[in-house]
Parts: C-alpha cells; sequence; structure tokens
C-alpha cells in the first residue's frame, strides 16, 4: 500500500482537495475556506515584497505529494535517541511525515488539566481555536496549510499550572521521494500564570527535496511564562516552511529561539501580537548555512499596548554560496507608548560567494517610546584577532574563540540550563566540523 | 501637558511664507498628455530629432508601466491628462537677451524669495541658474564661469549648444525605463540645469539653481545633469518654492550626476516646497529621482533638507562603480501637518575599497508621517567596501508616525556594514534641564532639534546652513516634545 497520494497542488488543488473530502476529515469549512484562499493567491512569488529574496521555486516546480497517510516504515527507538535534547527528562510526542506514532511517544502524568496529546484526536473540542491567530494573515502557505494538515501538537496548560517537565515535540521526516509534502499544525495555550518549557525539533531521516509546512499557534494568557526553543535540523535537500503566530496576554513572557540549522530553504514567519500592556516578547536566533542553503527569519512585532518590551536578536554565520535572509519589523501603533523595542542582525560571511539579505524595519506611530534597531554584516574583526594575538594566542584560537562568543550570544539568551548547554555543543561541533573556520 | 498641545497646534498653524502667487502673464499649454505634446514640447525648444525620438520612447515605456504603491505614503491617484505639461512666462518680442531684459516682476519673486540673482549674487558669490515654471529664466555669471571653462547653463541651451555632451550623458545614469516617474520626466522635462566642469578645474564658485512653480494645474519636469570631468570639482545648490494653492500639483525632476575619475560633486538641496495645508489639502507632489555615477576615486555627496512637499518620495543614489569611490549621504526630513515624506538613499558599491556614509535624521510633528528607506548594497567584487548607517528620528507630538525600511544586501565576505537606527522624542528630562538654566522651552526646542540635526548642517555650504537652520526653526516654533 502506498502511503501518499500523488496530486499536482500546483495545478489541481481542487483534486487533492477531494481526496480531503473522500477520507472524511474534520473541519470541512477552515479547510474549504483555505483551499479557496489558496486558488485565488497561488504560491508567492519574488515579486511579493514578503518573499523578495526567497523563491519558493524549488517547492512549487515539484510534483506535489501530501503525505495524507503515517508512513508504514518503522522506526526504531534507537532513532530517537539519538537526536537532541532525547537525554533530558521530558514529555515526548513524535509525528512521522505529520502523523502521530503513539509509540515513539511517551507522555508522564503532567499536572492536573494539563494537556498533551495530538491536533487530530481532540478536533471536536478545539475546532473554534484553530486558525484564531493566524486566520487573518494572508501568507498562501497558511491557506495551503488550512486545507492540508494532517496532524500536529495540542497543549493545554490551564490557569495557575506549569508544565512538570519540558514538552519535547518531534518531527520525523521520512520522505524519500522529491515533492513529498508535510503539513502540520500545532496550538499551544497557556492560560493565566502559567509555566512551561517546549522543544521542537524538526529532523530527516531520508535525503529528498520533501517539503514541511508547519503553522504553529500559541496563546498566552495574562501573566504566563512559556520558553520555545525551535530546532530545525533537516537534510540539506529539505524545505522547511514554518509560521508561528502568537497572542501574549497582559504580563505575559514569552521566549521563542529559533536555531535553523538544515534545509535547503528554510523560513520561518514569526507573527507576534502584543496587544497587552506589560508583555515582554523576545525572538532569538541563530542560522548557519553552508553549500547553497537559504535561511530566511521573516518577522513582524505588532506593538498596540501601552508598556511591552520586545527584544530581537538574530545571528547568522554564512559559509560557501549559502544565503541568509532576515527581515525584522517592529510596528508601534498610536496608542502604544512607553514601548521599548530592540532589534539586532548580525551576520559574519566566511567564503566569497555567500549571501545576505537584512531588512530591520522600525515603524512607529506613537511618540514615547524607545525603539533601536542595527544590523551588521562583515568578516570576524581583525582588531579583535589582534587583541587576543597580543595576548598570545593564535590566530586560529583567535578566530574560534570570537566565532564561539557571536553564536554564545544567542545560545546564552536559553533560560533552561541544560538544554542551553546542549545545544551550545550541538552549534559548537557543527561548525568546527563542517564549516570554514580558518 | 496642556502647553504641549497648545504649542502644537500653533506649530500646525504655522505660516508657509512663499506662499505668494506672481501674476504674470504665461504661456501655458493645454492640460493633457500625448505624443503631441511631447513633440510641442521639443519642437518648442528647438531641440534636434535624436532627442525627440528619446523623449517618444520614454513617453511609450510610461504607458506600459505602473504607478508604484510600495512606498510608504498615501494619495490618491494622480490624474496625468489634468495637469498641463508646459508654462513658462509669455517674453516680449525675442526674449532676453541679458538679466536687464527680463521681466522686471518675475526678478521681484526672485527678490521676495531671496534669491541673489542680481548684483547681490556676486557679493553671495553664487552663480544662479532660476526656473520658473518650466522655463528657465536667467543664468547669472556667465561670463566668469566661461573665462574657467565651466559650462552652467539650461539644459534646454546645453541641448542646442553642446549636444555632443547632453547626447553622451543624458540618461546614462537614470535611465528613463527606471522608474515610472523618471520616464515620464524623460518624455516631457522642460527645463533644468546643465553643469560641465573641464578636467582638472575647480569651479569658482558655488552654482545654484532655484525651482519655482508659479502656474496653476502645471507640473513642474525638471532635469539636471551635472558632468564633472577628471579631477575636477564643483559644488551645487537647489532650492525650491510654489505658491499655496488647493490641489495638489505634480513635480517629477531627475538629476544625473556624472563624476569622473578622481573628480567630486557635492550636491545641496534645501526643498521647501509648499507642503498643503493641516487637513493635506493641496501642496506639491515631489516625486524625484537622483542618482549619481563615481568613477575612480571620484566622490559624490548629497546633503539634502527636505522641509517642504505635500509628499515626498525622493532617494538621492550614488553607484560606486569605480575603485576607491565615496558615497555620501546626509539628510534632514521634516514632516508636519499632514505631510508624507519616504525618503533615503541607494549606495550600491560595485568597486574595490568603496566607501559610504549615510546620517538622516527624521522629525515628524502634526500629522506628518516620516518614512527612511535606503538600500545598501554590496557587490561579489567590492571588496573592503564598507558603509556605515545611521538614521535617527524625531518625534514631536502623538499623531505622527516615524519609520525605518533599510535593505541591506552583501555578496563580498570583506565588505563591513553597520546600521543602526533609534526612534525617540525630545525627553521632558532634556528640556527639563535647559529651563533650568533659564531657557525658554521653545528655545530648548530649536536647540535640541538643532542638536539633532549638526551633523547634517556641517555638510551643507555655509550660506545654506543658516537659512536651511532658520527654516528648521520657523518650522518648528512652538513645538513642544
Amino acid at each position: 500500500m502506498s502511503s501518499t497520494t500523488v496530486i499536482n497542488l500546483a495545478e489541481e488543488p481542487a483534486n487533492a482537495f477531494a481526496e480531503i473530502k473522500r477520507r472524511g476529515t474534520a473541519l470541512l469549512p477552515l479547510r474549504q475556506d483555505g483551499l479557496a484562499r489558496f486558488q485565488e493567491s497561488g504560491f508567492p512569488t519574488t515579486n511579493d515584497e514578503d518573499w523578495r529574496f526567497t523563491s519558493l521555486k524549488p517547492f512549487t516546480e515539484m510534483p506535489f505529494e501530501t503525505m495524507f497517510e503515517p508512513t508504514i516504515q518503522t522506526i526504531g527507538q534507537s532513532v530517537i535517541n539519538g537526536i537532541a535534547f532525547s537525554q533530558h527528562d521530558t514529555d515526548r510526542l513524535v509525528f512521522v511525515d505529520g502523523h502521530l506514532s503513539s509509540e515513539l511517544s511517551q507522555i508522564s502524568n503532567q499536572s492536573e488539566g494539563v494537556i498533551v496529546s495530538n491536533l487530530a484526536s481532540a478536533l471536536t473540542t478545539i475546532e473554534d481555536k484553530i486558525g484564531a491567530l493566524s486566520g487573518k494573515d494572508q501568507n498562501p502557505l497558511i491557506a495551503l496549510n488550512d486545507a492540508f494538515f494532517t496532524d500536529g501538537a495540542w497543549i493545554h496548560i490551564p490557569a495557575n499550572q506549569a508544565l512538570s517537565k519540558p514538552v519535547h515535540l518531534v518531527f520525523l521526516y521520512t520522505a524519500i521521494k522529491d515533492g513529498q509534502a508535510s503539513h502540520i499544525r500545532n496550538l499551544i495555550i497557556a492560560e493565566a500564570n502559567a509555566k512551561g518549557t517546549i522543544l521542537e525539533s524538526h529532523i530527516s531521516l531520508g535525503q529528498a527535496a520533501a517539503s514541511t509546512n508547519v503553522v504553529t499557534e500559541t496563546q498566552l494568557g495574562d501573566g504566563s511564562n512559556l520558553e520555545h526553543i525551535k530546532l530545525q535540523d533537516q537534510s540539506s535537500l529539505a524545505i522547511h516552511l514554518a509560521s508561528l503566530h502568537s497572542k501574549l496576554g497582559s504580563d505575559a513572557r514569552y521566549a521563542f529561539h529559533s536555531f535553523a540549522l538544515g534545509a535547503q530553504l528554510s523560513r520561518n514567519n514569526l507573527r507576534m501580537d502584543l496587544a497587552k500592556p506589560g508583555i515582554e516578547c523576545m525572538l532569538n536566533g541563530l542560522y548557519m548555512t553552508r553549500g547553497r542553503q537559504l535561511a530566511d527569519h521573516h518577522m513582524i512585532v505588532n506593538h498596540a499596548a501601552p508598556y511591552c518590551n520586545s527584544h530581537e536578536y538574530f545571528n547568522g554565520i554564512l559559509d560557501d554560496q549559502s544565503r541568509g535572509v532576515f527581515h525584522g519589523r517592529i510596528l508601534v501603533e498610536p496608542e502604544a507608548q512607553k514601548t521599548d523595542a530592540k532589534q539586532t542582525n548580525k551576520n559574519l560571511i566566511l567564503s566569497d560567494e555567500a549571501t545576505v539579505n537584512t531588512k530591520p524595519q522600525l515603524e512607529i506611530y506613537a511618540d514615547d517610546v524607545k525603539c533601536t534597531h542595527g544590523a551588521t554584516i562583515g568578516e570576524l574583526d581583525n582588531d579583535a584577532i589582534f587583541y587576543l594575538r597580543a595576548r598570545g594566542l593564535d590566530s586560529q584560537t583567535a578566530r574560534r574563540m570570537l566565532m564561539h562568543g557571536f553564536t554564545g550570544e544567542i545560545v546564552e539568551r536559553i533560560q533552561h540550563n541544560t538544554i542551553r548547554d546542549e545545544l551550545n555543543e550541538l552549534v559548537w561541533g557543527r561548525l568546527e566540523n563542517e564549516y570554514h573556520l580558518n | 501637558m496642556s502647553t504641549s498641545a497648545d504649542t502644537i497646534d500653533e506649530f500646525v498653524s504655522s505660516d508657509y511664507k512663499y506662499g505668494f502667487i506672481t501674476d504674470i502673464e504665461s504661456e501655458s499649454l493645454e492640460p493633457g498628455l500625448n505624443e503631441d505634446v511631447i513633440q510641442f514640447i521639443s519642437a518648442k525648444k528647438d531641440e534636434p530629432e535624436w532627442l525627440l525620438e528619446w523623449r517618444l520612447k520614454a513617453f511609450r515605456h510610461f504607458e506600459k508601466m505602473e504607478n508604484p504603491t510600495w512606498p510608504h505614503v498615501k494619495y490618491p491617484p494622480v490624474n496625468f491628462q489634468e495637469i498641463s505639461y508646459y508654462s513658462a512666462p509669455k517674453k516680449k518680442g525675442d526674449g532676453p537677451k541679458s538679466l536687464d531684459e527680463v521681466d522686471p516682476k518675475l526678478l521681484e519673486t526672485y527678490e521676495k524669495l531671496g534669491v541673489p540673482l542680481h548684483e547681490r549674487a556676486r557679493l553671495a558669490g553664487v552663480a544662479v541658474d532660476a526656473v520658473f515654471d518650466s522655463e528657465s529664466i536667467g543664468t547669472t555669471f556667465k561670463e566668469d564661469l566661461a573665462k574657467a571653462g565651466v559650462i552652467f547653463c539650461p539644459i534646454s541651451e546645453a541641448v542646442r549648444e553642446h549636444p555632443e555632451l547632453v547626447r553622451k550623458y543624458i540618461g546614462t545614469v537614470v535611465p528613463y525605463t527606471d522608474n515610472y516617474y523618471a520616464a515620464l520626466n524623460s518624455a516631457v522635462f522642460s527645463d533644468g540645469s546643465f553643469v560641465y566642469i573641464p578636467k582638472g578645474t575647480r569651479c569658482p564658485m558655488e552654482l545654484s539653481t532655484y525651482f519655482r512653480i508659479n502656474a496653476a494645474n502645471t507640473g513642474q519636469f525638471e532635469r539636471t545633469l551635472i558632468v564633472a570631468e577628471e579631477s575636477s570639482h564643483v559644488s551645487y545648490l537647489e532650492g525650491c518654492t510654489a505658491p499655496m494653492r488647493d490641489e495638489n500639483q505634480l513635480h517629477a525632476a531627475v538629476v544625473e550626476l556624472v563624476a569622473l575619475d578622481n573628480a567630486e560633486i557635492k550636491y545641496s538641496t534645501v526643498q521647501n516646497w509648499y507642503p498643503g495645508d493641516e487637513e493635506g489639502r493641496g501642496g506639491i507632489y515631489n516625486f524625484v529621482t537622483k542618482r549619481g555615477i563615481c568613477k575612480t576615486n571620484a566622490k559624490i555627496s548629497w546633503t539634502q533638507v527636505e522641509t517642504g512637499s505635500a509628499i515626498t518620495w525622493k532617494y538621492p543614489s550614488v553607484i560606486l562603480q569605480g575603485n576607491n569611490s565615496i558615497g555620501e549621504f546626509y539628510s534632514i526630513a521634516l514632516t508636519n501637518k499632514a505631510q508624507q515624506a519616504d525618503t533615503g538613499t541607494k549606495m550600491v558599491h560595485i568597486g574595490k575599497n568603496t566607501r559610504s556614509t549615510i546620517i538622516s535624521k527624521g522629525i515628524s510633528a502634526g500629522k506628518g508621517q516620516n518614512s527612511y528607506r535606503g538600500l545598501v548594497q554590496v557587490g561579489k567584487k567590492a571588496s573592503n567596501a564598507r558603509n556605515f548607517s545611521q538614521c535617527d528620528s524625531l518625534l514631536i507630538g502623538n499623531k505622527c508616525g516615524a519609520h525605518t525600511f533599510p535593505y541591506i544586501e552583501a555578496k563580498n565576505p570583506t565588505a563591513s556594514i553597520e546600521h543602526e537606527a533609534t526612534t525617540s522624542k525630545i525627553g521632558e528630562d532634556q528640556i527639563f534641564y535647559c529651563n533650568q538654566r533659564g531657557l525658554e522651552t521653545q528655545d530648548a526646542v530649536n536647540m535640541i532639534v538643532n542638536g539633532f540635526c549638526k551633523e547634517v548642517f556641517r555638510e551643507l555650504p555655509m550660506e545654506f546652513a543658516v537659512e536651511a537652520q532658520k527654516l528648521l526653526d520657523v518650522s518648528l516654533e512652538g513645538s513642544v516634545g
């Protein structure tokens, strides 16, 4: 039995949809609407300002095989043991090609009322919450996800509760044929004063130009505190498209860390809605690319209430012919007085052929605000290297030390101690072994 | 803060003192845009065939293009058929041979505007080319300049007298295909200045053009071309005003600068077109394309003080083609009332060791919306390219907006690019500090704003710096953060 259905999405999305109907999937109105929106807009092109530097051509020109059914290939526990964060004491939800694998998942007794499960099993109760935050976004990939998503995580932390241990969402991709596509949907709701740490890993098991299209909605209640760490480490052929939509309550704290290490093309759309006072929101990311990789982070932080802080820190290291794209927009609405917003994007280029496109933007309609942004592109600072050499380090050590500082700056913002240490080693090991450091 | 509300009102209602209309008989073309209009303009100016051809090509291209919507400004679509593309003061007989023959009413106008057209020019040491609606009405100091070999004349005259130079350079920096308004300008441009500095010459005086829109329903489409031969140097100033009218008027200019090896061009603008009233009625649409190209070791420096226009849409740029070339951009953009400005620069690094500096100061007051939009591009071969950008915004009042949209693209690892931007308001503590030392709040605001803009004022030629500083003071009268 074949686990996938081949359909050409670019030309006949309606046929694909017939397949969905045939399977009697839930949420038909949402899906129908998504399909209609997608049919109207089509895939974004580089003529769209938001996609100017990131062409989806490698993705749109492939035959599309939506992974409607779970793969029949068995994945051993050893695979799980080999991935990052697996040695920590976490609850684990494992999804293979966008379908829950109950054998590999492992959920302990969380505190009372806490839900850690897959989305597909709870659709009837959360129907109205799906798309509540992402619904207004014009991004055609969300429309596509609305129409075709199969499964994903559903996490609910009731008021005044905390996750007793971090929840690790593992997304595995077995695709071995070009064009196989997984559409994943996550919903995370933390009620008032709830707390938790969520890890998200995307790992390819096969080498193919397969695509992932993941939409995540996080809703944080008043005074809640959530740390969300995402590690995208897919194969160098994979295409990873993600959007994260967050809505934060008063005095909520949200820290999102993005580590984009893999994939031929990765795009993270981050949309933060700061509509209540006293919010602290941090977006923190590191991208490292080589070969012909492209890593794109595209964020809009919308300050619509006073006394909110938002900080975005993104560092990139680019080798070979790879490309880094950064778009950050801080929008401060007239009522958002006393906003404190900061945005930095630093890029380190290691080869003659790497390219960086960065657009840090401020759009400010309130007068009593403190907003700054900065962007740098360049090599390692020769003066800094000289300084270290003058103190007896050889130039290689000096360079490594500076580079370690460059990645460390991002890694050290992770609050969870052991996770931070593991990521630090992972990032550094990757740089030492695979990049042209000298 | 009640005082703050009062003073902001006062500020918003401060007057535009160049809003008078000169009652002068003028010869205008019926509104409308088609090939006949272009042929008329071309014939009127006695242009050679190649230029007419070029205009028509531009017009045909323009017809295929669409009005750009990417700038961060809002305005109703411009109806190009309602605009008259040619208006000139009526000449008596054969037209003026020298300044003495120019209609005294015209001279009076420039007198009112403070343009030193006569002897005053000698004292000021500035050579002026004044453009009234579509026609250039007189260039001072022609002979002095001629001695140095400098050509400074209306571009229509240059087309007749130095066709080889015009033909060689026109459209090379801003081709007519460049953008919507550049295409329109190429098709219907009426006049503008032409400057040619011969090899090894340092232009003996500052050159200046004064632009004035007078007639109603006209658009002004001037075209300026400055060519600095090897190892030459020139400093050029431009100023603009227009009468107060309730309808919007279009100003779509193109400025091209060519700096050959080791040459240096300094281009300064004080733009004070009529900004419209506080409701956003009237005012000039200022859609301008300015670009310069630098050959080896050349330098181009743009300095602009933008206080006027209902809508400004302008990106003076430098293409750093030659090795070791330098591009600079210093800008102050003030928006108050309902003004909108989307302005910035493009620095395109192509040659090795090229350097660029961008200092942009945006001030928003009233309901003004001020955007900085800039591009720093470093090509593959531009080793050791260096850029520093700083974009600061100051907000006065709570109905205005300040925005920053920088684009940075680097393809060379040895490039070093830094971009910094801040947005803030005048702090109450800063005002308090000044008050405490006996300064009135208004003086304190002026002082702080002047301090904020100091880096740019420093780049302006002396006479202009004084004028610009005063202009800013007047515009800020009564504003308290």
